[in-house]
């Protein structure tokens, strides 16, 4: 059944309504999740959308975000005796300020690249001898994994690095700054969790339509299609287009996980900037499980992006991947070198890797 | 399904996720979950699907009509 939301015929009905709709308008949609513009790209939607129809990427991609010294720092940290690091793969080759994972690594650094949190606890059961870190990054999706297994306890010989980033407060601080857009894709996954509500004060303020989209190209392309409809009809709503996963309450329990182990802070987003209230760290109780606590790590937010590289631009949707002048020529998914054109959902690698012509 | 886990197929491979964020949401064996690195975080809605299915069916066919 759900292969249906990728079926051409229906994809193309409501690329027409949009067409039909966006005439002698122009429209600029901004999405903020890695997941949508692979969809985007690999689905070739920007060309079924008229001309006038704009869709950018917003700072959706988590290790593109994570800031170079906690890389290094986490990079250092693999480097101690008896410290094993695991992290999941998207970050390895993400170059920090002045190493990557995969650097420290191939110089002897353990570290362990995980699928899942559990993946973790298992390894620091079975080896009780060492320690082991779990640099644990990601929005409001991933956050709840470590949360729940932090409220549960972790084993003693483990503890995480935290680089939590919650999206609305991102997007609140873009539209605050006056980014030219005439609303947002909301991320399917995040919303799962979060729901409606974070949304409903962000479109009231800043009178913009927010729609919550699925993955598959019927998703996207009914997202783009509702925004543009409100566009037209002068309404600001949030609406949930990915009913069949996204509770308007979210996913409560989940929520409360996070509740329970983490407080709210101001995070620093590389590339963007501090952003008030968007990250969440480990709550006091929880300290004994604070890598940065229990190893002593000293990070000072500072705000490096490898030279010439623009990925700072791309997350903020100022600059499309094509238009960075390392695009495709200092810098591919095999030679990256900026996070953007790292990760899997890295604005600069999706767009390189389906939509720079074949040679 | 075990406690907090269950066996879960994604494109053909079984494997174990956890649904310890989807305690409280009554999952039950055959139920289409979302996975996220290795954790359920929501229950499917089939009937929601096929509700969205159908209305854009329907508009296809509705432009289809001369």
């Amino acid at each position: 059944m759900f292969s249906a939301f990728r079926n051409k015929e229906l994809v193309l009905t409501v690329a027409r309504q949009i067409a039909e709709i966006s005439k002698g308008r122009s429209f600029k949609i901004m999405h903020v999740c890695g997941t949508h513009e692979w969809t985007i790209t690999h689905s070739g939607i920007r060309d079924l959308l008229p001309r006038e129809v704009k869709i950018v990427a917003g700072p959706g991609c988590p290790v593109c975000v994570t800031p170079g010294n906690e890389i290094d720092a986490v990079a250092g940290l693999s480097m101690r005796e008896g410290v094993t690091v695991t992290t999941f793969g998207d970050l390895l080759r993400v170059p920090g300020n002045s190493t990557s994972l995969a650097e420290a690594k191939s110089r002897g650094g353990r570290i362990k690249v995980i699928y899942s949190v559990e993946d973790a606890i298992r390894m620091a059961l079975e080896r009780r001898g060492e320690e082991f870190v779990h640099f644990s990054i990601g929005f409001e999706t991933t956050a709840p994994m470590t949360a729940v297994e932090v409220v549960k306890g972790l084993p003693e010989n483990m503890s995480v690095f935290t680089s939590h980033k919650l999206i609305p407060p991102a997007m609140d601080f873009l539209l605050h700054a006056g980014v030219d857009i005439d609303g947002f894709i909301c991320p399917g996954h995040v919303s799962t969790i979060i729901g409606v509500k974070p949304y409903q004060v962000l479109a009231e303020t800043y009178r913009k339509p927010m729609v919550i989209s699925g993955f598959e190209p019927l998703d996207v392309t009914m997202g783009i299609l509702n925004i543009v409809r409100q566009k037209a009809n002068q309404t600001h709503l949030v609406v949930n287009e990915y009913r069949r996963a996204v509770r308007d309450s979210g996913n409560e329990r989940a929520v409360e996980m996070m509740h329970q182990a983490f407080e709210i802070r101001d995070s620093f987003w590389r590339g963007i900037g501090m952003i008030p209230r968007s990250g969440m760290g480990l709550k006091e109780e929880f300290r004994g499980f604070d890598a940065a606590a229990r190893f002593g790590m000293k990070i000072e937010p500072e705000d490096r992006m490898p030279e010439g590289c623009s990925c700072g631009a791309v997350l903020k949707g100022d600059v499309a991947p094509e238009e960075c002048p390392l695009f495709g020529k200092g810098c591919t998914p095999e030679h990256p070198v900026g996070p953007c054109m790292v990760s899997t959902e890295g604005t600069c690698a999706i767009v390189y890797k389906f939509a720079m012509p074949k040679k | 399904m075990e406690g907090d886990h269950a066996e879960v197929e994604i494109g053909g491979i079984r494997r174990e996720a956890s649904i310890a964020l989807l305690l409280g949401e009554g999952v039950a064996i055959g139920d289409y979950v979302l996975i996220h690195t290795g954790y359920a975080i929501s229950k499917v809605d089939e009937e929601e699907a096929r509700a969205i299915l159908a209305t854009w069916r329907e508009v296809m066919e509705a432009e289809r009509e001369p």
